[in-house]
């Protein structure tokens, strides 16, 4: 386990369009002056004629695919989370969800492993306005597997959905593509009796870090990865929390809004559990390397752990 | 050439729209009469000479689309589409009422015919620019047309879509713009000026058009004018009165902009446009 596998889910969206692109000539994409970054641009040079560059106007942009849509495409637009999700929040609104239109956003650069370019490109943010936006299915995936499935999902399933990837390359928590992904249906990636551990994108590595490491204390924690933020898997949040009776939540993203709040919604209405949320406390980030933003915002398997011992003293 | 006839049919239909205006905001005891008077006579001519459609296939692959990015000035899209035979006439007066499907601003889920649903000011351009891009890919010929305010033009992303629309050499797309001169909080110039509002859209690369609003020839003409033109997207920009038809709503226009007529309100109204009709004919 020591030597992890890594790969870039954005690496893993570029190459799945171009399948995608093969098999269906009604799939478009756009972008908007990033499709070297988002890896549009490798569907840009397979399918020129079906690829828009918006140019710097992510606006323009989601109003533009949500037409195409509107004229019977799949619409794929991508750009980085900060200014998907946020500058263009009132067109996804209106002229994406509201209108039900098959627009896919699939934005990278998500959370705060965004890391160098610091606070204005890190989005701490997007689940949580993303999520509050009526007929938006909202979608982080755990490594390159997970979101070549999803975005071959994204492409059968008919509306709006916001898919959230990220910059750098990430350890694969799937041995193999074997196994079926299904929307808003969490996966318990490991077993265990005394306290869940719920996650979504790279958090999910870390959880799963976390329950080796609390092995040797003798605490069985079962891993859940909730790759659907919305519509959440509220069958598999009170089932876990009626059998483990302790929930720790984890993701990238700021405490207020995103998967924490989520899952605390489900459970303050039906089966309350000591709980614990792992996320970004309510501030901006800053420049860094990735792996030492994770350190200093707290977003590791140790501080992960800590917070599951915290949930089982309040349990007792 | 358009006959004379034809002119004053739609010219009749342009005054049967604003009647519709008129009933269906007072019933609602709310909406957006002015802008949605100012527009009636550039709608009727879209509506009743220039789009191709079928109001029994709303989804006709061919049809042409329009897109009214004013989306405040439903009312007068819902009496054009009701006019046009896509649902009852008598629908119009349970405009922005619980459990209608006359949204007070338009929604395409919920109106046969309506191609894009707007209400929040900007988008629609964009969304006519991704359906113009779509028949290009399908290799259709219908053409793509949208209707934004002049007041709407202060919002960053029309411009943002008159650039794609330039940059992809649209000339299956025509915008209209209804140059009413007035916005929410007073008059464009004094808000916040949008001239030289012409060299503004050749600078962007469109073909620029302008006519009277009101004059039913004079728009025909420049809409035929405007499919005619190959290389370029085209806008026409439409002089137009707020309010128009109405002589209390035309005075007054900055009280009309989003306030229904009371009931007395209605009948000199009505009074007015009946008025009108029987003296032209």
């Amino acid at each position: 386990m020591n030597e992890k596998k890594l790969v870039a889910t954005r690496d893993a969206y570029g190459k799945a369009l171009v399948l995608l692109g093969e098999q269906n000539p009604n799939i478009v994409v756009l972008d908007a002056d990033l499709a070297a970054s988002t890896r549009t641009s490798m569907f840009a040079k397979e399918f020129p004629e079906r690829f828009f560059d918006m140019g710097v106007a992510e606006q323009d942009m989601i109003s533009t695919a949500a037409g195409l849509a509107a004229s019977g495409k799949i619409a794929f637009a991508s750009t980085f989370a900060v200014f998907g999700a946020g500058r263009a929040w009132d067109q996804i609104r209106i002229s994406v969800a509201y209108t039900r239109q098959n627009v896919k956003i699939v934005v990278t650069h998500g959370g705060i492993t965004t890391g160098e370019d610091g606070a204005s490109h890190q989005a701490n943010e997007d689940l949580a306005i993303m999520r509050a936006i009526p007929n938006m299915t909202v979608i982080v995936p755990a490594d390159a597997i997970e979101t070549e499935k999803v975005i071959k999902t994204a492409a059968l399933f008919y509306g709006p959905m916001y898919i959230r990837l990220s910059r750098g390359k990430t350890p694969l928590v799937y041995e193999s593509k074997d196994g079926d992904f299904k929307i808003g249906k969490g996966i318990v990636m490991r077993k265990g009796r005394d306290v869940t551990i719920f996650a979504c994108g790279i958090m999910v590595d870390k959880a799963l870090d976390a329950a080796l490491a609390l092995e040797a204390s003798k605490i069985d924690c079962r891993v859940v990865n909730l790759h659907t933020i919305k519509p959440i898997d509220k069958e598999l949040i009170i089932e876990c929390a009626k059998e483990t009776s302790a929930v720790v939540v984890a993701e990238e993203h700021s405490i207020i809004g995103g998967l924490g709040s989520a899952v605390a919604e489900v459970l303050v209405e039906n089966c309350c559990v000591p709980m614990a949320r792992i996320g970004v406390s309510d501030m901006f980030g800053e420049s860094g390397k990735p792996e030492e933003l994770l350190v200093k915002y707290g977003l590791t398997s140790q501080k992960i752990a800590s917070a599951v011992l915290s949930v089982l003293k309040r349990k007792l | 050439m358009i006959s004379k006839e034809k002119t004053r049919e739609l010219e009749k239909m342009a005054r049967q729209l604003r009647r519709h205006i008129i009933e269906m905001t007072c019933a609602a005891v709310s909406g957006h009469p002015g802008g949605a008077l100012s527009a009636a006579d550039m709608v009727a001519a879209l509506y009743f000479y220039k789009l191709r459609y079928n109001s029994q296939d709303p989804s006709w692959p061919e049809r042409d689309r329009f897109v009214m990015s004013k989306g405040h000035a439903a009312p007068v899209l819902y009496a054009a589409l009701a006019e046009a035979g896509y649902f009852p006439k008598k629908y119009l007066k349970t405009l922005r009422q619980l459990g209608s499907s006359l949204q007070g601003h338009v929604d395409m889920l919920s109106v046969p015919g309506i191609e894009m649903s707007t209400g929040s000011l900007g988008q629609g351009l964009s969304a006519a620019n991704g359906m113009a891009l779509a028949a290009r890919i399908d290799k259709k010929d219908y053409h793509v047309y949208c209707m934004l305010g002049d007041g709407e033009c202060q919002e960053g992303q029309v411009w943002e879509a008159a650039m794609t629309s330039a940059h992809h050499r649209l000339d299956n797309l025509t915008v209209m713009v209804d140059r009413n001169k007035y916005q929410i909080d007073g008059k464009v110039e004094d808000i916040k000026n949008i001239e030289p509002f012409a060299l503004k859209w050749k600078a962007f690369g469109f073909n620029v058009l302008s006519c009277d609003g009101h004059n039913m020839k004079a728009i025909i003409e420049a809409l035929d004018r405007a499919t005619d033109f190959k290389g370029k997207p085209t806008v026409i920009i439409c002089d137009t009165v707020k309010g128009k038809g109405v002589s209390f709503m035309e005075e007054n226009p900055l009280s009309y902009h989003g306030k229904a007529p009371t009931p007395e309100e209605e009948k000199k109204a009505l009074e007015q446009l009946c008025h009108i009709e029987e003296f032209k004919i």
